[in-house]
């Protein structure tokens, strides 16, 4: 047993998950038992999608074979286990990530989760939803505070929510290791800002920001708190009521679920006062030729057929999850996080990006190799079966500010030895010589 | 050869550092609608490689042909390696003849592989050939010839209306 030293969660009498139960959990992945290339899958990607255990794909295929149908409407039998189903499954993903139950919105993913947020403000920009939903407008003189690490998801629709309201949007920066410059936002947090957006964990850097050092500044001008937790609900213990944050946004398929299902969290008292975004069936009260009462949240902000199926087979992720433990699965990628960062920066011309060895970080590292291009880095990785991602990871304003274009991310999970990851390490230090760019051996 | 190293042959890891052409930045500026001159820029917005590339057509005794090329960018082995041989490849060739190179190279790129690469037509760039086999890195072989064949339409087009008097 390994323990970690700096996360903030992390329970003393609680252990990592050790390489055993590790190779155990391995077996409930069919996916993870392939060869590619004539050599064992290394699956290393998960920070883009992760993979499914079985329960999670009997969860769905028993849906459909046995409760299929629509929910909250219809009152055959078939309908009312449907929306039992669909229900519990709300709830048991509710209580996850610690809140209500009607607290929780299905989405189709954090993206959506974040659109529906921006258009939501969009709409009570124009006076809709009346004064009630006057706290979420937004004039020309207000500002929305994002940062200079966030994925494209969590700064494009707050750039285009200005430029409907006129608001200025604006960002903390990150110094040269990746940390946010927090006597920047002291700074940047004014009685102007109304949203402060940003991610809690980095998608690029495996660094963990000081959510209660931000929220913070935010209530003391009164700011909604809106908290990217894509790249942490998979990967840490949450609590978003602890966490004191206004609205939260996730997606399923980064833990253990199934593509096209993610959630918004928002305090019950915001979501009841906020315009819907989408609108139509299943989210009204009455309805006549000329205009709609809507539904409390979250139906509110649930028009059409909901992705039914897949929010039952999340819930039975979220079930592995916890059975499995938050806390035991965050130590563990903690140490595996440790073992990357300094594999990879123990080799020569590989620069990684965000927190260095010994700091705190997720199962996650960025990485450039000098030199080498990070397509070429994939192509070679992939020839032996190790699945990484390339490219800007979504953060251009990132790789930008750190002076790249582009990057290679290895990210873990609760299903990825220590093996694997010595694997890629060793894998990563043969790419410049094979590249030409150095002699085994030499010095960059 | 392993599927890698037919991928990465020799002569492309070569091109890839010795960049023949990538000299654009040193180039004195040419207006834009010279007589005769095309640039155009490509982005792969994928993996962020990017290439900007201009191309002369000029008088070669009867007719036309291809006179200068350069080009600048930032990208994957392929895509550089790619810009470099096409780079040698073009001077010299008449417009007719870069557009069927070009379209043969395309065919051959999307082929994954099915395709045998026309050695007489490609010369060098037929080292590229593995890359059919590899969909993803397709888009990286083909951003220079996408910029060239943009160019030597932008080329040709503005001498079409030079001729006007």
């Amino acid at each position: 047993m390994t323990m970690v030293s700096t996360p903030a969660w992390g329970d003393a009498q609680v252990s990592a998950l050790d390489d055993d139960e590790v190779r155990r959990i391995r077996n409930d992945f069919p996916v993870l038992d392939q060869e590619i290339n004539g050599k064992p899958l290394v699956y290393l990607d998960s920070g883009a999608t992760s993979q499914n255990p079985r329960s999670v794909l009997e969860a769905e295929q028993e849906f459909y074979e046995q409760r299929n149908s629509a929910v909250h409407r219809g009152a055959h039998h078939l309908a009312v286990e449907a929306t039992d189903s669909f229900e519990d499954a709300r709830a048991t993903v509710a209580r996850f990530v610690g809140v209500q139950d009607d607290e929780l919105i299905w989405t189709a993913n954090a993206t959506a989760g974040l659109n529906l947020l921006a258009y939501s403000f969009s709409n009570a920009s124009v006076g809709r939803s009346g004064a009630e939903a006057g706290r979420f407008a937004l004039k020309p003189s207000d500002e929305v505070l994002v940062t200079e690490m966030e994925h494209h998801a969590n700064l494009i629709p707050w750039q285009e929510l200005c430029r409907r309201t006129g608001a200025t949007l604006k960002y903390i920066p990150i110094d040269d290791a990746g940390a946010l410059r927090l006597e920047e936002a002291s700074r940047l947090v004014t009685a102007r800002t109304r949203i402060l957006a940003f991610t809690h964990t980095s998608n690029v850097l495996g660094n963990i920001n000081p959510v209660a050092v931000l929220v913070r500044m935010a209530r003391e001008v009164g700011a909604l708190v809106v908290l990217d937790a894509c790249q942490s609900a998979p990967h840490l213990p949450l609590d978003f009521k602890a966490l004191d944050v206004d609205f939260a946004v996730f997606s399923g398929h980064k833990m253990l679920g199934p593509t096209g299902i993610g959630a918004v969290y928002g305090r019950s008292e915001l979501l009841n006062a906020m315009p819907p975004f989408l609108t139509g069936g299943s989210m009204i009260t009455t309805v006549t030729m000329e205009q709609a009462q809507y539904l409390p949240a979250p139906q509110r902000f649930e028009a059409g057929t909901q992705p039914i199926s897949q929010a039952v087979a999340l819930a039975a992720a979220v079930n592995y999850l916890s059975e499995t433990g938050m806390q035991r699965v965050a130590l563990r990628e903690a140490e595996l996080g440790q073992r990357l960062v300094t594999g990879l920066s123990a080799i020569d011309g590989v620069r990684v990006l965000g927190p260095g060895p010994g700091e705190e970080r997720t199962g996650l590292a960025a990485f450039d190799v000098a030199g080498v291009h990070a397509h070429d880095v994939g192509q070679y990785l992939d020839n032996l079966g190790i699945a990484v991602r390339v490219g800007h990871h979504c953060a251009q304003p990132l790789h930008r500010r750190l002076g790249l274009t582009a990057s290679t991310r290895a990210s873990t999970y609760l299903y990825t030895t220590s093996g694997e990851v010595d694997l890629l390490v060793g894998a990563v230090a043969g790419i410049r010589p094979y590249f030409g760019v150095a002699a085994p051996g030499a010095k960059s | 050869m392993s599927g890698l190293d037919s991928l990465y042959q020799q002569l492309i890891l070569e091109h890839s550092k010795t960049r023949s052409g990538g000299d654009l930045a040193e180039q004195p500026a040419t207006p834009t609608g010279t007589a005769g001159t095309g640039q155009s820029h490509q982005l792969n917005p994928i993996c962020g490689d990017e290439i900007t590339l201009r191309l002369r057509v000029g008088a070669a005794g009867d007719g036309q042909s291809v006179t200068e090329i350069h080009w600048n960018g930032d990208g994957c082995a392929i895509s550089m390696a790619s810009a470099s041989i096409l780079s040698e490849m073009a001077p010299g060739m008449s417009p007719a003849s870069l557009r069927r190179t070009i379209d043969h190279f395309r065919e051959l790129m999307r082929s994954r592989g099915k395709l045998e690469a026309d050695e007489e037509l490609l010369q060098d760039a037929a080292a590229l050939a593995g890359v059919a086999k590899y969909p993803a890195r397709v888009k990286c072989a083909m951003l220079a010839w996408v910029a060239a064949e943009d160019a030597l339409r932008q080329a040709e087009a503005g001498q079409e209306v030079s001729r006007i008097p």
